[in-house]
Parts: C-alpha cells; sequence; structure tokens
C-alpha cells in the first residue's frame, strides 16, 4: 500500500530495510529529518544512532563500524559531505561497504538550503584525494529514495565500496506516494565477511588500512581498485530512457532535472519536437555507452542540469564529437522550468 | 486533470498541513501527487507555504511557477502569489475586497466557519474544503469531498480527538462554496 511520505523518510525506510545496524550524522537543512527520524526509530529498534560532533566525526564512525562488518551510513548536504571527502577516500582505499547520502543545497560554501545538483563532480571524480572511484546513485522520486537507499547497502557489500546517494532538497523535502515493499532484511544477520574485523580468537589477525609503504604495495592496491571498478561499470550501469529511439533531440538529466525534463519532453512531443530523454540513474558507473549508442548525425544532445554545466562533460566524452551537445541550467539553488526547457528545444529545433 | 495548488499564510496557520490534506485525498482516490513546503528562514514572520500538485498523469516538478488555485490564509500571500496565477485559477481568501487580476476570486471567512466548527484553528481545513468545492468540475476527474474527510481521518490518526472537528470544519468550507455555486 502506497503512503504519502516525504523523500528524507523513505531514504531512512530504505536504509531500516536493508538492515542498516548504525546510523552516524550531523544536523545540515535541508536533510534533518534524516537524523530526527533515525534518532527515534534507531532507538526505537534498538539499533545504533549517533549525532556524532562533527560531520567528520559521523564519517570516521562509519568507518570504524564498517571496518568491522557492520552495515552504517552517513548523511548530510553540501558543505558537510564536503567536510566527510577525507573519509570518503580512506573508504575507499580500505574497502569499505559505507552507505553515504547527500542531499544537495545551493553551493558553494554555505550557499543557501534550496535544492542544487552543483556537487556532481565532487560525487563523481573523486572528491578526495587519490585515485577511486566510489557508485553513486540518482534518485528521482520519492520512490526511488526508498529503492537506491536499499540497494545502496547490497552494491557497497557485493563490491566492498562506498556508494554515495546524490540527492537534492527539492526530492528530500517534497512528499510523494511510495511504497515500502522490499524484504526487511534482519540487522543482526551473521556477517560472511572474510575480511571484517571482529576479534581474532581463534583465526590469524586482519588488518584493515591504507598506509601501504611497502614497494609496490600500493601500486598493486590501485590495479586491485581499478580492475574492481571495471567489473562495477560493466555490470551496475542504469539508465532510464524516454521517447529517445526516434528523437532528434536528446535530453540527458538526473534526479530532479529529469522531472522537469521529462515534462519538457512531453510538451515539445505536442508541439511536433521530436524530443526524448536518458537519465541517468547511476552518475558512476556513467552511461557513457548507451549515450554513445544514440550519438549520430542529426541529432543534438541537450544536458540539463540544476548547476553551471557539470554532467555535460562527460555527456561530451560519451558522445565524443559525434555530433553536437549543448547545455541549460541555472546554479545557485534555482529551479528550471518545463517552459525554459521547452524554449530551448524550439530553438534548438529552428536552427536544425 | 491537473492542479497546481499554493497554500500559503503566517506560519502556525496551517498551511503545510492542509498541503498534506490535499495531497493524502489524491492519494485516496489514485491520483498522481506531490506536496513541497517552504523549509527554512522564510517560516519566521514572513509566509509559510506549501505546494500541492494533483493529476491523473506522472507529475514533473513539485515546485510550482504558475499555480491553477491558491489559498492566501494572509495578505502577504495574497499579494505574493496572485500575480503568478494563470488565467481563471481560483482564490480562496478571507478578505472582502478582491485584489486586481484575472482570476476567479471567493471570500470566504474561514475564521468564522472553523468557530462555527468548534475552534479557530480548523481555519486551514475550511479554507481547504472550500477549494475543493471550487475547483469541482463536471465530468472531470476532482478530488471529492469523500476522499478529502477520509485524508482527515488517516492524517490525523493519532490524535483521533481531532478527527471530527477538522471534518466539519473541511464540510464548513466545502458547504459554503456549494451554496454560491
Amino acid at each position: 500500500m502506497k503512503e504519502l511520505i516525504k523523500g528524507n523518510i523513505a531514504l531512512c525506510n530504505g536504509a531500516l530495510d536493508a538492515g542498516l545496524n548504525g546510523y552516524f550524522g550531523y544536523p545540515i537543512t535541508p536533510q534533518n529529518e534524516v537524523p530526527e527520524y533515525l534518532s527515534r526509530r534507531m532507538v526505537e529498534l534498538g539499533r545504533t544512532f549517533i549525532q556524532a560532533e562533527s560531520e567528520i566525526a559521523a564519517a570516521n564512525m562509519v568507518l570504524g563500524a564498517c571496518a568491522t562488518g557492520k552495515k552504517a551510513m552517513t548523511s548530510s548536504s553540501s558543505p558537510g559531505i564536503s567536510l566527510k571527502q577525507e573519509a570518503i577516500s580512506y573508504l575507499a582505499a580500505q574497502e569499505l561497504p559505507a552507505v553515504i547520502a547527500n542531499v544537495q543545497r545551493g553551493g558553494p560554501g554555505l550557499g543557501n538550503i534550496a535544492g542544487s545538483q552543483a556537487d556532481y563532480f565532487q560525487a563523481v571524480k573523486g572528491g578526495g584525494h587519490g585515485d577511486y572511484k566510489i557508485i553513486v546513485l540518482s534518485p528521482n522520486s520519492v520512490q526511488e529514495m526508498y529503492d537506491f537507499s536499499y540497494e545502496a547497502f547490497g552494491l557497497a557489500q557485493k563490491y566492498r565500496t562506498p556508494v554515495l546517494i546524490l540527492a537534492d532538497g527539492i526530492i528530500g523535502q517534497m512528499m510523494e506516494p511510495a511504497e515500502f515493499n522490499k524484504p526487511k532484511i534482519d540487522p543482526n544477520t551473521p556477517i560472511s565477511a572474510d575480511w571484517a574485523l571482529t576479534g581474532a580468537k581463534g583465526r590469524p589477525p586482519r588488518s584493515i588500512k591504507s598506509l601501504l609503504m611497502k614497494d609496490g604495495a600500493l601500486y598493486e592496491h590501485n590495479l586491485e581498485l581499478q580492475k574492481k571498478y571495471k567489473t562495477i561499470a560493466q555490470n551496475e550501469i542504469r539508465c532510464e530512457k524516454f521517447l529517445a529511439e526516434d528523437a532528434e533531440i536528446i535530453l540527458v538529466a538526473f534526479g530532479i532535472a529529469s522531472r522537469i525534463a521529462k515534462g519538457a519532453v512531453k510538451l515539445a512531443r505536442a508541439c511536433g519536437i521530436k524530443a526524448g530523454l536518458l537519465r541517468p540513474q547511476t552518475l558512476w558507473p556513467f552511461p557513457t555507452e548507451i549515450i554513445s549508442s544514440f550519438a549520430k548525425s542529426g541529432v543534438t544532445f541537450l544536458s540539463v542540469e540544476l548547476n553551471a554545466g557539470q554532467m555535460v562533460e562527460d555527456v561530451k566524452l560519451a558522445v565524443n564529437g559525434k555530433c553536437e551537445v549543448d547545455f541549460l541550467g541555472k546554479p545557485g539553488g534555482v529551479l528550471l522550468s518545463e517552459q525554459e526547457i521547452l524554449n530551448r528545444l524550439q530553438e534548438i529545433a529552428k536552427r536544425g | 486533470m491537473k492542479n497546481e495548488i499554493v497554500i500559503s499564510g503566517f506560519g502556525g496557520q496551517g498551511t503545510l498541513l492542509a498541503g498534506v490534506e490535499i495531497a493524502q485525498a489524491a492519494l485516496e482516490q489514485g491520483l498522481q501527487t506531490t506536496w513541497f513546503p517552504s523549509y527554512g528562514a522564510e517560516m519566521r514572520g514572513g509566509t509559510a507555504n506549501s505546494t500541492v500538485v494533483v493529476s491523473d498523469d506522472e507529475i514533473g516538478s513539485p515546485v510550482v511557477f504558475s499555480p491553477n488555485a491558491l489559498i492566501a490564509l494572509n495578505e502577504l500571500s495574497l499579494e505574493k502569489f496572485s500575480p503568478r496565477l494563470v488565467k481563471g485559477a481560483v482564490v480562496i481568501a478571507p478578505f472582502k475586497n478582491k485584489p486586481a487580476g484575472d482570476f476567479n476570486y471567493f471570500y470566504v471567512d474561514v475564521l468564522d466557519l472553523a468557530k462555527q466548527a468548534g475552534s479557530l484553528k480548523a481555519a486551514n481545513m475550511a479554507a481547504v474544503g472550500a477549494l475543493i468545492c471550487a475547483l469541482e468540475k463536471p465530468d472531470t476527474v476532482s478530488i471529492t469531498l469523500d476522499s478529502l474527510l477520509l485524508a482527515c481521518k488517516k492524517t490525523f490518526e493519532k490524535k483521533p480527538e481531532f478527527i471530527g472537528l477538522n471534518q466539519k470544519a473541511i464540510e464548513a468550507g466545502y458547504n459554503f462554496i456549494k451554496s454560491q455555486k
């Protein structure tokens, strides 16, 4: 049965149903419903909730909890996620299955509290230091806040990698009917991880670290990581297609922008413009080959984002010069309207 | 069918909850719906508002640039949102003087209706009842009084002592418009 619920709460329910053992966080708008709700629910369920002294502390608590084989998560909004980047680099290096949610707000700096998509680069191009990738999921509805939050834990465990849910203030704050229909995983299910630090009684001790000083050790570790990233890129790409097959203008948009873009596609079709939409649901791995397969002469791509132009660079890499790539976006926590997108589509259609 | 509704007033007048009622009613009828609140600093002193979209088709943006329905519980809200309305929009407000603009203005003394229902605090619900009636069109899908009353029962599930009062206020608002139609 569907319930009317906020995106931020749906995100919590996804984590709870996935068997979350511990949540560690620090307040910031527009994701405050997450710690608020979990501070009550986690206690009711006999699980761990800690409001840390800072975002940095919270992220490192997640690192510690994950190292013992527990399912742990943290959440924040843009400025707070910047503070967590050091820990995310360490999580990636130590191959720990942490889940992190970023309910983006306007930036740079403290910015404002409106929804934004300006953390794309930070999410998919590293953010922290070193050669690493993390899986980045991009929900565009309250239902997907639940689904992706739930699935993030499975992906994190499967590949021993951090997973980031890149949401935004609008998806986080809005209410929509959603269904919490995934099988509830018992948080006390014994872990089978052969790497977790669970006490070395009866077995040789294990260690989880990122300092690899021995000659060639870090090189080897990096090669292993890259191999894993390649496997993830082969298996885990998700991309929604909408009226893209015969489209002459293909919009590419993620998260909240993709909903508005879809509305604009419908308006454009009603005016006889052959528009379509590709919506990456995973921002890393990015649907490069899918986009590339639509790139041919006579087609124009339009990347629509609530920032000054970030994902458009990955679209251009995918298109690789085979056709034109245009950009429409607004930075600073300002929303686009369907009409504004339609106006651009009409311009593109006119110039042919 | 698509209604894009803004409910606005001072923080504390129940504009967020009023929006939830409409969205919940839409859900009861199997319609698509989104609810989006104003959040943060603007709640203090200024206007607090919620935006509800109800449609029989998939909904894009939950944020609306040009609403076709407005509940304005303070004059500030009426000034702020009435210039943005689409032509022929429905406006429910407790002010006798209709501001200039090409919209369908309904003066509803929601405080008086709420008082009769049992409490001034239910003025937001009287306004919602009035709006639903004003938006009803023959032969098109509309939110019904029944689903609104059911929604009220659900949203006040944990405070059942308030269900009756709020339902009464919804009915009072609904019947007030009905008598004018």
